[in-house]
């Protein structure tokens, strides 16, 4: 079980990874995006910190609609709809709740991959973050049910994350500016699927 | 007398649109929200709120977007406004702007200019 004050840890956590990893989500996204991700994502978690203060000793649902309205608000780029969208709607699930264990994770996360599947008209296999979050999802819920163990099926899910990550760099993109590069764009890794790996790391080493 | 906002990753791209419809529709409700609140490259939902609300009123309000996070951040702020009459063009921007707010000017309806905008999408600039 987490509880609203971890959720929050979490979030903090996540926007302090994202920080650290901003020039390399650039400069991933330089390659066969628009070169703005990194910065972009830093720009939202940098104002999803300063929402704290009217965040403290909320539920769950509402630190993550509030998380996800934020990112809409303030990322600029693709990934503000999508990551808001994310969180918006994992935020409708966990409404009124102080407490969440696996299982609502695993609920929440499958709102969030419906969620960005519905706003980027997108599904796997076409280079986006879909590509990490759906394999880390699996692997978790496999995990689970194999082991009964959270911690083990959190790392699974962050083991499978990465192969999602690396599976991106095989495929041509098919949304975005990446997509009208075609081929070329074969052998790069996506960025979004690259900084959803970063974040279900940070949720992993938490739990 | 329906409403237009033009929502670009660029803020100057967004604002010269509105200002060539100036020109070929004199009087048409037209804002623009292009680039994000520092003025660099981007789309801003807070930008695309306001210029809906600039240009709102009951006859409606037709939304053209560039591409890419300006459609899906343009969905985002008409679901925050359910309520209210707002569409979103699948159109060329800049033929779209300039047909459309000539359209609405003449005093069609929401769904009236739509269609035209539907058919600005398969416009033939070189005909054969």
């Amino acid at each position: 079980m987490i509880n609203q004050y971890k959720v929050l840890q979490i979030i903090r956590q996540i926007g302090n990874k994202i920080n650290e990893h901003k020039d390399f989500l650039t400069e991933l996204d330089n390659v066969i995006g628009d070169g703005d991700h990194g910065i972009n994502m830093a720009r939202g978690f940098a104002e999803v910190e300063k929402k704290f203060p009217t965040l403290e000793g909320k539920d769950i649902g509402t630190i993550l609609k509030t998380v996800g309205m934020t990112l809409v608000s303030t990322v600029g780029g693709a990934s503000g709809p999508l990551y808001g969208t994310a969180f918006m709607k994992a935020g409708a699930a966990l409404t009124g709740k102080s407490e969440m264990d696996i299982n609502d994770f695993l609920n929440v996360f499958q709102q969030a991959i419906e969620g960005v599947m519905q706003r980027g008209r997108s599904t796997t296999g076409e280079k986006t973050m879909l590509d990490a979050m759906v394999p880390a999802k699996e692997a978790i819920e496999k995990t689970l049910a194999d082991t009964n163990d959270v911690k083990k099926a959190m790392e699974a899910g962050v083991a499978a994350a990465k192969e999602g990550v690396e599976y991106t760099k095989t495929i041509i993109a098919k949304k975005g500016r990446a997509s009208y590069l075609g081929e070329r764009s074969i052998g790069h890794q996506d960025p979004g699927a690259t900084s959803f790996a970063l974040i279900l790391e940070v949720i992993a080493s938490m739990v | 007398m329906v409403g237009f906002v033009i929502v670009s990753h660029s803020q100057k791209l967004a604002e010269s649109v509105v200002e060539l419809t100036g020109a070929m529709a004199p009087g048409a409700k037209i804002a623009a929200a292009g680039g994000l609140e520092d003025g660099s490259f981007g789309t801003s939902f807070d930008r695309i709120s306001n210029a809906v609300n600039e240009v709102y009123s009951d006859d409606g309000v037709i939304v053209l977007m560039d591409m890419g996070s300006a459609v899906m951040t343009t969905e985002m702020v008409l679901e925050s406004m359910p309520e209210r009459k707002i569409k979103m063009a699948d159109c060329p921007l800049v033929e779209g702007a300039i047909i459309g707010t000539i359209s609405a000017i003449s005093g069609r309806s929401l769904e009236a200019v739509l269609k035209d905008l539907s058919e600005v999408k398969n416009m033939v600039k070189i005909p054969n």
